[in-house]
């Protein structure tokens, strides 16, 4: 029943579900930094970042995910020669190309995921860190970030999870993960609903294991109050 | 003429080591401070009392800048304060506060919150800012809580540890916002006699509270305010025995009697 599997090797199944957790731990990584840095921005005291921030996750989040994705290859890439330090290898560019868009896209998600999380810290908490003498920074690297981060690991599980899925997008520019994969069979054979379910399950494999774990995680590092 | 304000300068280096000059603040229509001038000499314990509302928070908020000010000069040991960044940490690193409600970190071990000030301001090495940590730890009676976190502490202990926290970096005053108003009866007593024996140790205290019993003990001088305004400023066996304003013979009538 499963023998058409056989016939793919560029990439083969499992070569291919890589290449979609590459693209996510890449993408996981890259936009927890961004969206730290945005959500840092957002609570600046400092206008003109406060108002860059705003205007960026509010810019990002509304564009879909595919049009930034395409935008990666046909604009920066074709239109504005960004080649990502890979000018002839065009996996490896446009593997890069995605990493890029999925992290600008996410972290506007996680920007907004430790923002609320920013806001279950009590006002006192930074206050008190101001009061011995810590600077902007120190207050939010050291008593207000680890306290929201703690609060957001749920919600962060979230954007993982939706991340994990959303790199299927990246088959729109030839990416060869998952999707492009399952594409391809679908293309070549006839058992169309099998494929779906083995791809659909490659993902459960991959996520739900994510999501209990960061639940754990969550319960575990919870801040006492 | 210069002459004259630079001898006063010099003079206010030495003795005053908080002045306040007409300090007017607004929160939206409310004028929550108005005119203030005050003044606290060095090794002075000042309790401002009043009723709810009087601005008395906000006046012990304004001397370290968690609240900005709309006109007025203030100034800590000679220097005026800054309005923002590195000089502002810098002035608050010496001025030591204690919050209603602790303000613990609560992601940090009590021995950790103790430290945190002294490490990353003061650059202080590690060992000996845990020693130093312990010692204040010990000396608030809460030395055996040093490994807990803040939230498994009673409130009492968890604002002896908020005190300890401030004296860790050796401030050069000590401001107390209403430290006790969230304390359970039973546990005030432990906090009053802490800051008891600080101001027996020559600490330069602002103590917002309404502990009429603290203010009898301890203080040097009593500060009444109502109304945005201090109305009343008197030694505290004056003040409670015999107030001159009728506000505060209104209000030590609503207090004391019953």
């Amino acid at each position: 029943m499963f023998d058409f599997l056989s016939n793919y090797d560029d990439p083969s199944l499992l070569g291919a579900f890589w290449m979609t957790v590459k693209l996510t731990v890449f993408s996981a990584v890259g936009s927890m930094v961004w969206g730290t840095m945005l959500a840092a921005m957002r609570v600046s005291p400092v206008p003109l970042m406060r108002g860059f921030g705003t205007a960026y996750v509010n810019i990002v989040r509304n564009i879909p995910l595919t049009v930034i994705i395409v935008f990666t290859s046909l604009g920066l890439a074709d239109i504005f020669g960004m080649t990502m330090g890979a000018p002839d290898d065009f996996k490896v560019q446009g593997f890069r190309l995605a990493v890029l868009g999925f992290v600008a896209y996410t972290a506007a998600f996680v920007c907004e995921a430790i923002r609320s999380g920013i806001n279950t810290v009590p006002v006192g908490q930074a206050e008190a860190a101001r009061a011995i003498g810590l600077s902007f920074s120190q207050v939010l690297g050291l008593i207000v970030l680890p306290q929201a981060f703690r609060a957001v690991i749920g919600p962060l599980a979230n954007v993982l999870i939706a991340l994990t899925k959303n790199t299927t997008v990246a088959a729109a520019i030839g990416v060869a993960e998952a999707a492009y994969l399952m594409k391809e069979m679908i293309e070549n054979e006839a058992q169309t609903l099998l494929i779906g379910a083995v791809f659909a399950f490659g993902f459960v494999v991959l996520t739900l294991p994510t999501g209990l774990f960061l639940g754990w995680l969550s319960k575990r590092l919870a801040v006492k109050r | 003429m210069t002459e004259v304000s630079v001898a006063k300068d010099a003079v206010a280096a030495t003795d005053d080591l908080v002045v306040l000059k007409s300090v007017n603040k607004h929160f939206g229509a409310l004028h929550v401070l108005q005119d203030i001038d005050l003044t606290i000499a060095r090794g002075e314990v000042v309790v401002v009392i009043g009723p709810s509302g009087s601005g008395k928070s906000t006046l012990c908020r304004t001397i370290n800048r968690l609240e900005s000010i709309d006109s007025g000069d203030i100034r800590i040991d000679g220097k005026p304060l800054p309005a923002e960044g590195k000089g502002l940490a810098r002035l608050r690193a010496d001025v030591g506060m204690v919050f209603q409600s602790f303000n613990l970190f609560a992601h940090k071990t009590v021995l950790e919150n103790v430290m945190l000030g002294q490490i990353k301001v003061r650059k202080a090495d590690k060992k000996k800012a845990e020693e130093k940590a312990r010692n204040l730890l010990d000396r608030v009676g809460v030395g055996t809580q040093a490994d807990k976190y803040p939230a498994q502490l009673s409130g009492g202990q968890q604002q002896r540890v908020a005190i300890a926290r401030a004296l860790a970096m050796d401030p050069k005053v000590m401001l107390f916002d209403e430290p006790t108003s969230a304390l359970d009866p039973e546990m005030i007593n432990e906090v009053l006699e802490v800051m008891q024996q600080l101001a027996r140790d020559g600490m330069t205290m602002v103590v917002v509270t309404h502990e009429m019993g603290f203010a009898r003990s301890a203080a040097n001088r009593v500060v009444f305010m109502a109304d945005g305004r201090i109305v009343e400023e008197a030694v505290p066996d004056q003040f409670f025995s015999n107030p001159r304003s009728d506000r505060a013979k209104d209000f030590l009538s609503k207090i004391l009697h019953h």
